[in-house]
């Protein structure tokens, strides 16, 4: 089976070309069946595959072709099969499929179905390509490929400006993180020859010791990638705006697979991150604080859609403290359990706003409980998990994140001390981290607690057919039962200590999501006024004024970056160095009229300056003798 | 005689389309197409059937395919010497193919006096075909000036409003800069005679001259700077956007896709090889320049609203690429500098070919007067989205093949500079996308009333959009063509440049 391997990819990438090429002439029902077809095929083929692998559990690579063959420079298409990949590529095939299939039913009134069938297969050839590449030029080639499908998506619906400009946002902001990533890429390359990862990861232990100075900048260098593409501080502020495309679209590629593509890349290179501790330390921190200021955004955002976008950041963020602790499957294990509780929360936000004609504020919504019985129960499952509510999925994942966080000794660089670090960090990363778990309790209830309590404002006209219910009904048995099972990635990542925390610690960890809930039912249910004295005061709505707008950066980067780039842009508009041109022009037209002005064809004035000339000549032989 | 008759069947091509204009004004193009197309079949058929090895002429290294050599001036050792090499092959097939398309995308331009036009069309491309065949310093300049005049003629007489301008520009910038190189060319004739006694414009010959460093500097800086100024660099490059958005589409066409390459070229197989030590010493300059180029080819084509404006400035972006590919002068960075040539010459083709057939249907060029054309034209809309990303260099395309190895070569020559130029990668996004918004999504006007890309259309952007899937997923048959014409420059440049 694993000589197919190939095909996974191939195979949602020729439905896309089929569409792009039949160009929406086929039947819808036919464009279904290639659409989510496809998906369902090589989610297939995975699982056959893994079945497979678990036997053998040695990595398979292949080659299909040279891509490029200059001197030591021999990147391949080749693919490299372990279980980090093997977890990856079920969650996109699988997870995939499910909001594949939900799409079928929730675009189907949808002029351009053809179109949005293609960029989807696309996105979902491009994710695979990105986790199955065995050298760091492929994986580039996936990385980039799933950001233009999500430009592509983010901007499907075109014909609103604002959505072009959503995408416009999401490509650029992710570019930049690119863009040092390719010079991270050039940087391995020059210094270790290759970048083909397992060599390389090799090279780079023999070359380097833990400290030096290069592996610290190839892994920043990485990072700013993994920053951009997983909406990490400072470049996440293009995710809630990428909420303009289709929900399906939110659901799949910024909630399950591709902003958790930085978090795979930096476990993919996790032997070059260990030989960079400090930079392993500040992927800690980042992860901290975004996952601490998505949170507050969060819990003061009213578009339900954007409530997601502010979590999945922050979810993120738990993913990158994971990393940064050298919790490398915990992240993975969140990465997983994520996918399917985020995934099903944004399936379930779009069966509410299809039922609900468009609606995504909350606080027009209100009572559905009754009303969307199915969607209701969803949501309420996906917000347990997302929640961290014990023995769902999210708690499973979540719990070992804290608990790696907690025990982390250190830091023990030489950067950290130098700068009077000397403390322990562990309990401070977990006690955000706790802090982030109560405040996620908290925005996941409120959204149950208006969304499906209360009074209802607006009557769903609709129901869920058969094509978007079994997804969500599929995705809520994973998202409870996901954690239940260990990833089979002892292989991959060096082996993590068992925990040993007190029962203190444990028990704090459990008790803190049932407290938000407990609150949330408070505020938001019961609705009891302690809070008022903070939140009516001119200062409280100020400052959730703050937080809904994302803490303002948006605000700064484009006063900072983007209106000094236009303001540059069009004072330069009209070529100035034209004037230079110009100005030789006008010597030469000057000196040209000076000259004609002298052929006036005046015989007196050529007797003149001929008698003039003459005087000047003597005068200049007389002075010269 | 094989490449002496690809330069006539153009040259006599030429004249014959324009004959032909009795036979009703719709002849010329079919039978300049077919006298293109006839010159590409017959290059590929007698490339692929050599039975010769690779041979050497003079000192210079076995990696020469074809070389044909006539007496002409013996007094002053000019002689009609054509060479083909790898690098001349890749960048001939790629002359006759954009030719080709560029005859087709005149197909709908009602164009005065037809067969003039296909005539100056093929003249031109008569010249730049003896510009990557000539390796006589003399005949060279030469085909140099033989490409300049037609492509004057196309933008002075079939241009659009301000075509005066253009073209005068146009032909001024390209004279003077050529007048220095021919300056440096009769200097260097001259060199070779008081050091032999016998005068010589053979570039064999004139490889292995020993040249005081001073004197090469100045003689190197003739060459550079009439070849920049083709490519075009900044700050050479003002004449470029006028030229091109005046310039009928088949001239914008062969402009882009070809003249800039002889620029390119010229600095690959005669600036940095005559004058190796001036090169290297010149370099951190050159690739200031490079740098400068891309970044501000890239804000200035943000800034236009003329969709041809744009795209000409984005050439100057994607022209830095090459000039800092030349110089970084090693085997990744000079792959890179080619592969950038062939596929910034199907591009940028391509994305002038869209903006004729936009001025065609709207009369416009200004993109604020554009919007939702996707509703309109799905065709055009999704063939523009596809070179736009290709211009924005995404992976799998050829373009992102080219930029990746000139700025992972350049990364080992100056890392610094390195991380400047990726800014470009940045820039460039902004612009393609600003380009694709305001012209293709949006609200959909119901002013317009077009009809979207024909049969023939598709078939030429077809090609085109194989050329870069194929180039930039299996790049491997023309480095190897290039490869060995590398290896041979950098050996016999070895202890002057890196």
């Amino acid at each position: 089976m694993l000589n197919y391997v190939w095909l996974i990819p191939l195979l949602p990438f020729i439905s896309s070309v089929l569409l792009i090429l039949t160009a929406g002439r086929l039947p819808r029902k036919l464009i279904a069946v290639f659409g989510a077809g496809s998906v369902g095929l090589a989610a297939l083929l995975v699982f056959a595959i893994g079945l497979q692998f678990m036997q053998t559990q040695t990595p398979y690579s292949v080659q299909l072709w040279t891509w490029m063959d200059i001197g030591d420079f021999t990147p391949g298409f080749s693919f490299y099969i372990d279980q980090l990949s093997i977890v990856m590529m079920s969650i996109i095939t699988g997870v995939g499929f499910l909001i594949h299939l939900y799409s079928t039913e929730f675009m189907q009134h949808d002029s351009d179905y053809s179109r949005y069938f293609a960029y989807m297969n696309m996105f979902v050839a491009a994710m695979l390509i990105l986790v199955m590449a065995d050298n760091l030029l492929l994986l580039y080639l996936g990385w980039e490929g799933v950001g233009v499908c999500s430009y592509l998506l983010v901007g499907f619906w075109y014909k609103d400006a604002a959505n072009g400009a959503a995408s416009r946002k999401a490509f650029i902001v992710t570019r930049i993180g690119d863009t040092a990533m390719a010079l991270g890429l050039f940087l391995l390359f020059t210094e270790l020859r290759t970048l083909q990862i397992q060599p390389m990861l090799e090279a780079a232990n023999n070359t380097w010791a833990i400290g030096d100075i290069m592996p610290a900048i190839a892994a920043l260098l990485l990072l700013g990638g993994a920053l951009g593409k997983s909406a990490q501080l400072p470049l996440h502020t293009w995710l809630p705006d990428a909420m303009a495309g289709p929900t399906p679209v939110s659901a799949l590629i910024h909630a399950a697979t591709m902003v958790t593509a930085g978090v795979y890349l930096i476990a993919r290179t996790h032997g070059l991150f260990l030989l960079a501790p400090d930079v392993l330390m500040l992927v800690a921190i980042i992860g901290l604080a975004t996952l601490l200021i998505a949170a507050f955004a969060a819990l003061n955002q009213t578009d339900i859609k954007r409530i997601l976008a502010y979590s999945t950041i922050s979810q993120i963020g738990y993913m990158f403290l994971a990393l940064g602790v050298g919790a490398w499957s915990a992240s993975i294990f969140h990465l997983m359990t994520h996918a399917f509780f985020k995934a099903l929360l944004f399936l379930a936000a779009g069966a509410v706003i299809h039922c609900l004609h468009h609606q995504h504020n909350i606080f027009k919504m209100g009572g559905l409980r009754g009303k969307l019985p199915i969607v209701f129960w969803s949501f309420l499952i996906g917000s347990a998990a997302l929640a961290a509510l014990p023995f769902t999925s999210g708690f499973f994942s979540k719990d070992q994140i804290l608990l790696s966080a907690f025990e982390m000794h250190g830091p023990a660089t030489s950067f950290a001390s130098n700068i009077g670090l000397n403390f322990n960090l562990g309990p401070w990363l977990w006690a955000g981290g706790l802090l982030g778990a109560l405040l996620t309790a908290i925005y996941s209830f409120r959204l149950v607690f208006i969304v499906f309590f209360g009074e209802s404002h607006t009557e769903p006209d609709k129901q869920p057919g058969w094509r978007m219910a079994t997804p969500l009904a599929l995705l809520c048995v994973m998202s409870l039962i996901g954690g239940w099972f260990a990833l089979p990635l002892a292989n991959v990542f060096p082996p993590s200590a068992e925990h040993h925390v007190s029962y203190l610690i444990e028990g704090i960890s459990i008790a803190i999501p049932l407290i938000g809930v407990l609150l949330a039912w408070l505020i938001y249910y019961k609705k009891i006024n302690s809070f008022s004295f903070f939140t009516d005061s001119s200062n409280g709505q100020a400052l959730r004024r703050f937080w809904k707008s994302g803490w303002a950066i948006d605000r700064l980067y484009n006063s900072v970056l983007v209106s000094p780039y236009i303001a540059i842009a069009n004072a330069m508009r009209g070529e100035w160095l034209d004037k230079i041109y110009h100005g030789v022009v006008s010597i030469c037209v000057g000196s040209h009229q000076l000259l004609s002005n002298s052929q006036s064809g005046k015989i007196r004035w050529y007797l003149i300056s001929m008698v003039f000339g003459l005087i000047v000549l003597v005068s200049i032989l007389g002075w010269a003798n | 005689m094989i490449m002496l008759t690809l330069i006539l069947v153009l040259l006599i091509g030429g004249a014959v389309s324009w004959w032909s204009e009795r036979f009703g004004s719709n002849t010329p193009r079919l039978c300049a197409l077919a006298i293109v197309v006839a010159d590409l079949i017959y290059l590929l058929v007698a490339t692929s059937s050599l039975s010769t090895e690779p041979f050497a002429i003079g000192a210079s290294a076995p990696t020469w395919l074809l070389s044909y050599q006539l007496d002409w001036i013996p007094r002053f050792g000019i002689s009609l010497h054509l060479a083909m090499d790898g690098l001349s092959l890749i960048l001939i097939t790629l002359t006759l193919v954009l030719g080709a398309i560029a005859i087709i995308s005149s197909w709908n331009e009602k164009n005065q006096r037809q067969g003039f036009f296909q005539a100056n069309i093929l003249w031109t491309l008569a010249g730049v075909v003896g510009v990557f065949l000539a390796v006589d310093l003399f005949l060279f300049f030469l085909f140099w000036e033989v490409m300049l005049v037609p492509m004057y003629l196309l933008i002075a007489i079939w241009g659009h409003e301000g075509r005066a301008y253009a073209s005068m520009k146009f032909f001024i910038f390209t004279q003077l800069s050529g007048l220095l190189m021919l300056v440096a060319i009769l200097l260097l004739a001259k060199l070779h005679h008081s050091a032999t006694g016998v005068y010589s414009f053979s570039y064999f010959e004139l490889l292995n001259l020993d040249i005081d460093s001073n004197t090469a500097y100045w003689l190197m800086l003739g060459f550079f700077i009439a070849f920049v100024v083709k490519l075009p660099s900044f700050p050479f490059h003002t004449w470029l956007p006028d030229a091109h958005t005046q310039a009928p589409t088949a001239g914008s066409v062969i402009l882009a896709g070809i003249l800039l390459k002889t620029g390119a070229y010229g600095l690959i197989r005669f600036t940095v090889p005559l004058f190796p030590n001036a090169a290297l010493e010149f370099a951190p300059i050159a690739m200031t320049l490079g740098v400068a180029g891309i970044i501000y080819g890239a804000v200035m084509a943000f800034s236009q609203s003329d969709f041809k404006r744009l795209v000409a400035y984005s050439s100057v972006s994607h022209m830095g690429f090459v000039l800092l590919g030349v110089f970084a002068w090693n085997a990744l960075a000079l792959q890179g500098a080619v592969m950038q040539m062939v596929a910034h010459g199907f591009s940028t083709a391509a994305l002038f070919m869209i903006a004729g057939a936009l001025q065609q249907r709207l009369h416009t060029r200004d993109m604020n007067k554009m919007g939702g054309l996707w509703h309109h034209m799905p065709r055009m809309g999704a063939v523009a989205l596809f070179f736009a990303l290709a211009s924005l260099g995404l992976p799998g395309l050829g373009n992102f093949v080219a930029e990746f190895l000139v700025l992972v070569g350049l990364f080992a020559v100056s890392p610094w500079t390195t991380a400047v130029a990726a800014l470009g990668l940045i820039t460039a996004a902004i612009y393609s996308l600003i380009m694709m918004q305001k012209a293709f999504y949006g609200q959909p006007s119901s002013e317009f009333e077009v009809d979207d890309f024909a049969i023939l259309d598709m078939a030429a952007m077809g090609v085109m959009i194989i050329a870069l899937i194929g180039l930039g997923l299996y790049p491997q048959p023309v480095f190897d063509l290039v490869q060995p014409v590398i290896d041979a420059l950098l050996a016999a440049t070895m202890g002057g440049a890196l």
